[in-house]
Order: structure tokens, then sequence, then C-alpha cells
């Protein structure tokens, strides 16, 4: 099934505290193909963010299988996991999470760098990515901590891009910015999402919904709700 | 050029100087101590090496000499054996030595010194005089060590007594420092006629007799002529190739050397720790930036050589500040101990001065080896929710 861009079957994610036993996830399934705008939403501790970890190739099921583009990752070790998060997925964090030493142009390049690519075919592909985050290519040699919330985490988006990767998972991209620059955020999302990138976003946030074509509703680490 | 502009598009590189001048009095710290270690190590080095070409010169040429003593059991080399030892081969000159220790006398002074009876062509061969003159074959003349004259403070002119005989000084010879079949700062060195006439209780024969060979390379060749010659019965002579004891001496102070190092590299040691120290603070503190990193698709081997490259700058500009510093710091070493500077000069110091260079950033990876496996092996999940 080409089209199922994401698949979880059965996905467990237990950890054990003391004596008891707590359920991140269970036994959830999910299917997510190719080119949908999925948001995930529940309160805290429903396992939104275990959910958006396991897509991103950073935590393993303790039962259950994950598979991203066909590949089931779950019995992959760490440096095949980082090289199918180098490929396939593109993160946004809430807090930016930028590299401070770098400016914001290297930060663009880092993935290229983790992928081998040549100095210049990265400072190139790095100002289309600028580009396509809808930031001035005069910021490319500020520092992270010269440039405001909105620009940093247009950076973090053109970061995410870098590696042309098929899915962009993002936790909270809005949580750290105001209403209107969240607004312009979330519509760049979903530009890139028209033109055929996955995108998965974990939020709080209610109004995200209207965007998506999947809504997923996670309550004490089960999926409760799915809406097309 | 080239190399300038891939240094400065390697983003590796850049990081690594970044966060090394991100806390540049940590990494000046950190820095201080491999450039102590480094020239601790050099200086050390360069010292024992010094003291080695200072004996060395000391021993002066001596390496192109086999000396024959008798073996254990003979009391002299005979007359007989002399003529056989002149017919080895590829030797330069053949130089018969009696050799007495006694008193020796000056005005109401008195000393031990060593009295040989040479002949005086032989004695050219072996000794130089300072000032005055060789004695003339035959006569009651002598000729006395530079350090004996001092003790006496005796003149060319003088005259010594030796085993109740008189003797005038005509020459005083050079400082010829420590030698090997005669020692003749402390020596009186008179013709054998003479010799024989005072010590005439004393067996024919000579205490021992020192060959030159033609080159040095030919050394164990005439020294197995000999023994094949002399030897075929029974052990008559025992002959001692002087460059053996020089090769011994080199040996004995490369140990010297080596051990001064070593001492030394303690000192780096303990640079090496704290070098560990300031790369695993770093690693703590970069625990989210790491996190990161691994997340956007940063592999093992790829933060290994982040970090790695941090403790090869840190190592290589310590190492290097330390090597140049290693030139003052040895040369005030060689003045200190040695009273002297002019062995500090010797190409083979520096070799020293570059192996202490090498350590120095061997260390320096060796500190960084540890905090760059440990940031290399974090699992990302745990790395990006570090606070």
């Amino acid at each position: 099934m080409p089209d199922q861009i994401v698949e979880l079957q059965n996905v467990t994610k237990m950890y054990t505290l003391g004596s008891n036993k707590i359920y991140a996830l269970n036994k959830v399934d999910l299917s997510i193909k190719k080119g949908d705008f999925v948001t995930i939403m529940g309160p805290s501790g429903s396992g939104k963010s275990t959910l958006l970890n396991m897509i991103g190739c950073l935590d393993l099921p303790t039962e259950g299988t994950v598979k991203i583009n066909g590949i089931d990752i779950s019995t992959l070790d760490d440096d095949k996991l980082t090289a199918i998060r180098r490929n396939n997925i593109g993160f946004i964090f809430q807090q930016f999470n930028l590299i401070q030493a770098l400016t914001a142009i290297e930060n663009v390049e880092m993935p290229m760098i983790f992928n081998n690519a040549s100095a210049d075919v990265r400072r190139e592909k790095a100002l289309s990515m600028f580009e396509r985050a809808n930031l001035e290519a005069e910021y490319a040699d500020h520092k992270p901590n010269e440039l405001s919330g909105g620009q940093q985490q247009r950076v973090a988006i053109a970061r995410a891009l870098a590696n042309d990767p098929p899915i962009i998972l993002a936790d909270e991209p809005t949580g750290n910015l105001d209403t209107k620059t969240g607004k312009s955020v979330m519509d760049l999302l979903s530009d890139l999402n028209a033109k055929g990138t996955t995108v998965i976003v974990v939020t709080h946030d209610q109004k995200l919904a209207e965007y998506s074509n999947l809504n997923i509703r996670l309550s004490d680490g089960e999926v409760c709700h799915e809406f097309d | 050029m080239n190399l300038t502009k891939n240094l400065r598009s390697n983003m590796y590189v850049q990081l690594a100087r970044r966060n090394l001048t991100r806390h540049s009095m940590r990494t000046v710290l950190a820095a201080i101590g491999i450039i102590i270690g480094v020239i601790a190590i050099s200086s050390m080095g360069i010292l024992g090496n010094s003291l080695k070409l200072s004996v060395s010169s000391s021993l002066g040429d001596v390496g192109n000499e086999l000396i024959v003593y008798p073996a254990y059991g003979e009391n002299t080399v005979t007359e007989k054996q002399l003529d056989q030892l002149k017919k080895v081969g590829d030797v330069e000159s053949v130089i018969p030595v009696m050799i007495s220790s006694g008193k020796v006398e000056y005005k109401s002074e008195s000393t031990y010194g060593n009295v040989y009876g040479i002949e005086k062509d032989d004695a050219l061969l072996l000794v130089e005089v300072d000032e005055g003159k060789m004695f003339r074959a035959g006569s009651s003349d002598c000729v006395v060590g530079a350090s004996l004259a001092r003790h006496f403070e005796v003149k060319v002119g003088g005259k010594i007594t030796v085993k109740d005989s008189q003797f005038r000084v005509v020459g005083i010879l050079e400082e010829a420092g420590f030698g090997f079949g005669i020692s003749p700062d402390q020596g009186v060195f008179m013709s054998p006629q003479v010799y024989e006439k005072i010590y005439d209780d004393k067996e024919d024969g000579y205490n021992n007799v020192i060959m030159k060979v033609k080159t040095v390379d030919d050394i164990e060749i005439v020294k197995t002529a000999i023994e094949d010659r002399l030897n075929k019965k029974e052990e008559v002579v025992q002959v001692l190739a002087t460059n053996s004891i020089l090769d011994s001496i080199d040996e004995i102070f490369n140990s010297i050397s080596l051990f001064l190092m070593g001492i030394g590299s303690i000192s780096l040691l303990v640079a090496g720790v704290s070098i560990l120290n300031v790369m695993l603070m770093s690693t703590m503190e970069r625990t989210k930036e790491i996190g990161i990193m691994k997340a956007v698709g940063a592999s093992r081997k790829d933060v290994l050589k982040m970090f790695m490259m941090e403790a090869l700058f840190l190592g290589i500009a310590a190492s290097l500040v330390g090597g140049i510093l290693s030139l003052g710091g040895g040369f005030v070493v060689n003045i200190l101990i040695l009273k002297e500077s002019s062995y500090f000069f010797a190409p083979s110091n520096f070799l020293y001065i570059i192996a202490g260079v090498l350590f120095g950033v061997v260390t320096s990876l060796a500190g960084g080896m540890y905090p760059a496996w440990k940031a290399a092996n974090m699992r990302p999940l745990d790395a990006l929710r570090y606070e």
C-alpha cells in the first residue's frame, strides 16, 4: 500500500513507574495517507507526544508495529532510525530548537550536511527553502537569538524541509507564537501540504483542526475519535 | 586558498570553533593544562638529550678504539701477544701502555694518580699537550694531566716525585675528560724505559693495549680477528670495543630522557583529565542541542565527529603554543641545570618538541573521546527533553 505513509498497528507504549504500569499508548491503530494533513489533539498526558515521537522514529513501541513509508521501524537500531528520520521526516518544535551557535542559514543547511551534500548545493538549497518558508534572505546570516519567534519558527520550517522529507511533524508549532504569526505558520504548513507533503501536527488548539483533513483525538493513550 | 575556503565552509569546523569560543575562559583554562604538559614533556626531553650530548662530547672520538686487557687470571699483555696484535689487519695504530697507580708528590703535597709508561709517539696519538711539550724519548722528563697540574698548581719546569724519583714536568696536557684505557687528566706520562726503572719490581708486559682501527665500521671485524688470533687455545686477552660502551651510554641516557619525559607526561595526564572534564561539561550543557541534531538526522558518527573535532582543535592549538613555549623552556632548563646553552640548539632537540606536541594532541583526543562517545550515544528523545 504505497499511499499509506504512516501505519501503526496495535501500538502500545508502556512505562513502569515503580510497580505501576503506565500506558502512554494503548493498542493504537492508525493509518495516515500520503498528502494528509493530520491534527492530533487531546489533553496533557493523553499520549499525543508519544504518538508523535513514535511516528518521528524518536521512540519505539513496547508492542505493535510502526511503519514509515512501508518500513517497519520497530526493530531498527539507532543509526538506521536516524537515517529514516533524515530522509523521511522534518521536525518542527514548539521551542523552535534552533542551534544557537549556527546562523539561520546554517541551521537550514544542517540536515543536508548529515546527508553529505556539498557546500554549494547546501547553500543554494537552503536559500530556496528560505523562500518557501517566506523568509527574507537578509536574515540568512543572523543568529537565532537575533530573530523574532515567528522568524525562528520559519527557519525551523525551512530546516524541516531541507532534505525534502515526505512527512512534516510539528509539535505545538504555534504554541510559542502570537495568534497572527501562528496563523501565518499554519498557512505555510497548509501550503506545503497542498504541494504534497504529509503534515502531522500535535496541538491543543481546537482552531487548528480546520486545517486538517484528519483529526485524531487521544485520551488516556487511546484513539477516541477520528474525524475526516 | 582552497583549504581555507573548505575549512570555512565546513560546518563541523565552524561549529567546533564557535563552541570552543562560546566558553572562552573554560577553553583557555583547559588549554593551559595542555600547554604546561607539552612544555614539561618537551623541556624534559630536551634536558635529557642535552645531558646525553654533553656527555658524549666529553667522551670525544673514542669510538674507534679497541682496548685489549689481559684476561682474567693473566697479569699482563706480553711482548709476544703484542707482536700478534700488530699483525691484525685494518688497524691504524697499536699502543701498548703500562699503568701503575700510586702516590705522586709535589713540594709538600701528595695525591694519587695514574702513572703511564708509554712511547712518546704513541702518547701523542692519545693526548694533546696544552702547555710546554711532550717528553723526549728516553728522557727522565714527564708530562702531567690537566687536573693533576691544577691540583698541585705545578707549572712547566716544576719537579714532581713518583716512587722516590724526581721528574721534571715538561708539559701539561689538555683537559681530556673521561676516557677508556687511559684517564689522562689525573695521569703522569713518562717513557717506558724510565717507567720500568722505577717500577722494576713489576712483571714484564703491558697493562693494556689500545688499538685504533681505521674506521668505526671495522671495529667488530677487528675485535673478532684479535680474539681469533690470540684466544684460540685459551682466553688470554679481553677485547673491549669503545663504541659498544658509547652505545650503552647512549642507551642509559635515552632511558634518562624517557624517564624525565615520563615525569613531564604526568602533567599532560592531568591536562587530559581536565579536557575530559571540560568536554563532559559541554556535552551535558549541549544535551538538548545534541538531541535536536539527532532528530534532524545526525548519526552517531556525525555527533562523534563534531565533539572529536573540538578536542582536536583544542589539542592542536594548545600543543602548538606549548611547543613554541618549549623552545624557551628547554633553553632555560639547559642553562639552569647544564649551565650551558650550546647543546640546546642540537637538531635532535627539536624532535622532542615535535614529540611533545604530538603527545599533547593525542592527550586532547583521548580526553575528548569519552564525552564524544557519550554525546553520540545519547538517546535523541531523552536529549530533546533535557532542559
